[in-house]
């Protein structure tokens, strides 16, 4: 599988103006990677996500190109997308919990999906049962109702039915967010074990806790304001990050084995910018200690080791 | 990993309790909350206050008239009102006075601007007689059956336990009787000379669905977290339902007593044109029970008779429900950025 | 300061009171003054139920929980004004602990109407002013703002600012800092451990290891209402001995380090690292679930300010778990 996405660019209408959501964001995806995309609320990185499958609500899209095993998807065209959603590209929603309708058993729900896309579901039921078994389920899931099952079961069960056609690109958006720990656990091997087994070829694994990432993303991305702030190996951003975002934020994460007593850590002192009016240049400009003139014009994505690439005038 | 062979069970109502980990229904980062981006303390959108200081009151009654929906509807039923008001003085005749020729049509001699009816009367001054009583029968029952809604139902919702079933349970009674059936037959029995028995009736069948709506939206909200803080600021039980729950629902309130005002005016118009209305006065259903059913007016044309009161009716009623559609962007802020 | 004895809460569900749920079994342990406890448990463990019942939101089953040494569950509703001036709460979703219909500064002006209806107007801005301070919060962009004008860290602040103006003992801190974005919530945590180096006692309740051991001095931890480890935070984390301590610790994710790093290093075996309950939890959403340690399971010190949950048979024998410290 490969993906490359050229300066795409999705705003959120609203009455008061465009909200520059995304804002120009160019990247590549490679066969079998797993890409964690991380980052605050407000960011961007549920856009981006998003916008590669549906533009739902008032997204708007504006302009850029992306391309997935070498076929142009089009994304500004809701209809046209259709052949390419659940078969090609998946995903597993934020509250993927309630993305079930809860007045259809699952199975029923499932069969409806397939057929939507032209698949029998009778040829895939089989292949549905024995997925269920490996993520712990009794194929009697399949007949029960949506509100009979837990939280970690609904869940797993979402992810089964996203990847049921093996998907080429699979987009979780911020799945473990509302489980417990070891239901967080469970599921982030879940998302391995989907690879290795051939079911997903690449993922785009959108969450706000690195620290998920840090146990089974191959590389990832920090978005910030709308735009692309690092990209690097997962062990590379943890312990070497370059950009001064990715930086403080690493170093505020609390980890077990760290006390206040200990080693009092800081936050980032200020907010993002609200991007109904973005500043100009870099946007983590106003926050960031490390700011000179120079910032006032808004740095590239670039390469600056092999494999890993910032947007900070002071690292290039 | 091992499945254990057990039948699963079904999920147990009470869930709001257990595990408040899992993601609330309230969701912040909808659409508003992203077109702020994150909140910003240097760089802020522009305030909500039209001017600095200005109190929440004034900043409502500031977007209530720039509000189209709200605007147009109100027009339309303030209209009616003040004719209602005024009418008696710009009529030149009493309602029940034979002052006229039979069945002229409008006109501005003598004052007969609707023209008068087969028995000589003149109709527009039946007309304001019938607006009138239409604006305090709807008044009227519109403010029993919200009184009874808001007690049950905020009570049953708030309370929740015994309090809420036994509530619950006589609610299902009422709603199932039938309303029509019943007013009809208490209607034919008892003989009503003023509105007011009509409105009461008409108030006590109709607060059931409200009271459940209520109940509902009181439930969600007693889940929500700043009840617990008003409980935790001493705040007593039915301040924090008039002062915390309520104001959340005011444009539901409001909403639901127009529905309630516009429903009044709908049954009693039906009941009198059935001839079941009280007889000794003049309303806008017995106008056109009159006019249709026992003076033929529409065979013979004499639509200045049974099209106002009808023409009136549709309007008042259909103007408070447009209102409402306004409303709900008047009284909650976060729409206001939309 | 706060005691727990043996409190136990049982829900009553269904239509007219047919089941029966226990959120809470038999807790028992203190708080002394200006400590911070972290309550840590996942769905179901009760801790919020814990919370609420601190703050007599959800009134007590059985058991006693004394503030004071005043049993809580006496104080009539008039006294419980005085109570809520020495204890507080702040839940988790700031966004829910705001009425939307009014500005966000209306929580103060409800802490004034009940608790200060005499002071004057320039004196009761001096008091804001200061508590907001202590929260690190610039009144000019706080206070005459919608919540949905602010961020979930200025919300939560207030809340806390809020709690100051009634010069509290007691905070219960309920999961606050899970809806906020990952800078901010090392501000707000900042700030708890300030409150306590300024004589606060606070109940952190978390479901997150690592913010539990960031800040407290106790930890418990809770799972389906019964306590399986609680003591000196350095001795739980340091030395997990029961079973599901060590499971919740081999499952957190960590930065530096991978599970199976951890999980061999806790010296937790394979089997181990499946909750055996969670096989149980997966098929039953809510119901009564009997904890696997069961009923007459025993709390055990085995070391000075730790306690671990075993049952009468390990109790007795005395039988010891690999990681325990031999003296």
């Amino acid at each position: 599988m490969s993906l490359q996405i050229e300066n795409l660019k999705v705003y959120y209408r609203t009455l008061a103006g465009d909200v520059q959501a995304l804002d120009g964001v160019s990247l590549d995806i490679a066969d079998s990677e797993i890409m964690g995309l991380a980052g605050e609320s407000g960011c961007g990185k549920s856009t981006l996500g998003n916008s590669l499958i549906h533009l739902s609500g008032r997204m708007k899209y504006v302009e850029g190109r992306v391309t997935l095993d070498d076929k142009e998807l089009p994304v500004w065209d809701m209809r046209e997308m259709n052949q390419y959603r659940y078969k090609h590209l998946s995903i597993i929603p934020q509250y993927a919990m309630s993305a079930m309708n809860p007045t259809r058993k699952v199975g029923k729900m499932t069969a409806e999906l397939l057929r939507s896309r032209g698949v029998d579901a009778k040829t895939v039921l089989p292949e549905f049962k024995r997925r269920l078994e490996l993520v712990g389920l009794s194929s009697d899931v399949l007949k029960m109702y949506p509100i009979e099952l837990s939280g970690g079961m609904k869940q797993r069960t979402v992810m089964v039915i996203s990847t049921l056609l093996d998907p080429s690109l699979l987009i979780a958006d911020e799945i473990t967010s509302a489980l417990d720990v070891s239901s967080q656990k469970a599921v982030a091997e879940m998302l391995i074990e989907f690879r290795q087994r051939g079911f997903v070829k690449s993922m785009i694994v959108i969450t706000h806790d690195i620290s998920i990432l840090a146990q089974i993303a191959d590389t990832i991305l920090v978005m910030y304001a709308g735009k692309l702030a690092e990209r690097a190996s997962a062990e590379t951003i943890i312990t070497n990050a370059r950009h001064p975002y990715t930086r403080l934020l690493i170093s505020s994460l609390p980890e077990v084995g760290v006390t206040y007593a200990g080693k009092r850590l800081s936050g980032i002192a200020g907010t993002p910018p609200a991007l109904l009016n973005p500043p100009k240049g870099c946007r983590f400009r106003a926050r960031c200690p490390y700011a000179f003139e120079k910032c006032l014009e808004e740095p590239p994505f670039i390469e600056v080791d092999p494999g890993h690439f910032v947007a900070c005038w002071k690292e290039i | 990993m091992t499945n254990p062979a057990k039948t699963p069970k079904k999920a147990s109502r009470v869930t709001r309790e257990a595990g408040k980990h899992h993601k609330p229904d309230f969701d912040p980062k909808s659409a508003a909350a992203i077109a702020e981006g994150s909140r910003k303390e240097g760089e802020a959108l522009k305030p909500i206050t039209v001017t600095p200081g200005m109190s929440s009151f004034r900043e409502m009654v500031y977007f209530a008239f720039r509000n189209r929906k709200l605007v147009i509807g109100l027009s339309i039923v303030l209209f009616f009102l003040l004719l209602a008001i005024v009418g008696p003085y710009i009529a030149q005749h009493t309602p029940a006075e034979f002052s006229g020729p039979k069945n002229i049509a409008p006109t501005l001699k003598d004052g007969f601007y609707l023209g008068t009816t087969s028995n000589g009367q003149d109709i527009f001054a039946q007309f304001i007689s019938g607006l009138r009583n239409a604006f305090e029968i709807g008044l009227l029952a519109g403010a029993i059956a919200s009184g009874v809604a808001m007690l049950v139902g905020f009570v049953a919702g708030y309370r929740a336990g015994i309090v809420d079933e036994v509530l619950s349970m006589i609610t299902n009674i009422v709603l199932c009787i039938p309303v029509f059936a019943l007013l009809l037959v208490v209607a034919a029995f008892w003989q009503m000379k003023s509105i007011l028995p009509e409105g009461f009736l008409v108030g006590i069948i109709s607060w059931p669905w409200a009271a459940r709506a209520l109940r509902a939206q009181t439930f969600s909200l007693t889940a929500r977290e700043f009840v617990s803080l008003a409980r935790l600021s001493g705040e007593r039980t039915f301040k924090i339902i008039f002062k915390e729950i309520a104001p959340n629902m005011s444009s539901y309130l409001f909403m639901m007593f127009i529905l309630l005002f516009g429903g009044a005016i709908l049954i009693a118009a039906t009941l009198d044109f059935l001839g079941l209305g009280p007889g000794g006065t003049v309303t806008l259903g017995r106008m056109m029970n009159v006019a249709a059913i026992q003076n033929s007016a529409i065979y013979y044309g004499y639509w200045w008779w049974f099209v106002p009161p009808g023409l009136a009716i549709a309007l008042i009623v259909g103007g408070a429900y447009f209102m409402n559609v306004g409303l709900d962007e008047v009284f909650n802020p976060r729409l206001r950025e939309m | 300061m706060l005691t727990f004895d043996g409190v136990t809460k049982v829900f009553t569900l269904g239509t007219f009171g047919g089941q029966q749920l226990t959120a809470v079994r038999n807790v028992s342990f203190e708080v002394k003054s200006g400590e911070v406890v972290s309550l840590i448990g996942e769905s179901g463990s009760g801790k919020s139920t814990i919370g609420k019942m601190i703050l007599r939101l959800s009134p007590i089953t059985k058991g006693v929980i004394r503030f004071d040494g005043v049993d809580i569950s006496t104080i009539s509703r008039w006294k419980l004004k005085d109570y809520y001036r020495r204890v507080q709460g702040v839940f988790q979703d700031p966004f829910s602990s705001y009425n939307p219909v009014f500005k966000a500064d209306r929580v103060f002006a409800m802490i004034k109407n009940e608790y200060f209806p005499g002071v004057s107007g320039p004196e009761w801005r001096n008091k804001l002013g200061l508590a907001l301070e202590a929260v690190t919060l610039d009144p000019t962009q706080v206070l005459n703002k919608y919540p949905h004008q602010l961020s979930g860290g200025q919300l939560q602040r207030l809340l806390i600012a809020r709690a100051l103006l009634l010069n509290i003992e007691f905070l219960v801190a309920d999961e606050i800092i899970s809806m906020l974005d990952a800078s901010t919530r090392i501000d707000v945590l900042n700030l708890l451990a300030d409150l306590k180096a300024r004589g606060l006692g606070i109940m952190f309740i978390t479901h997150d290891l690592s913010l539990g051991n960031y800040i407290s001095d106790k930890t418990v931890i809770l799972r389906r209402g019964l306590i399986v480890e609680m003591g000196a935070t350095p001795k739980v984390f340091g030395n997990p001995t029961h079973p599901y301590t060590k499971m919740l610790l081999a499952s957190v994710p960590q930065l530096h380090h991978k599970w199976d790093e951890v999980a061999k290093a806790l010296k937790v075996s394979e089997d181990q690292l499946i909750d055996p309950d969670a096989a149980k939890r997966a098929y039953e959403s809510v119901g009564e679930i009997l904890a696997p340690d069961a009923v007459d399971s025993v709390l055990v010190e085995t070391e000075s300010d730790h306690l671990v949950r075993f049952s009468p048979e390990e109790a007795k024998g005395k039988k010891k778990s690999p990681v325990r410290k031999r003296a």
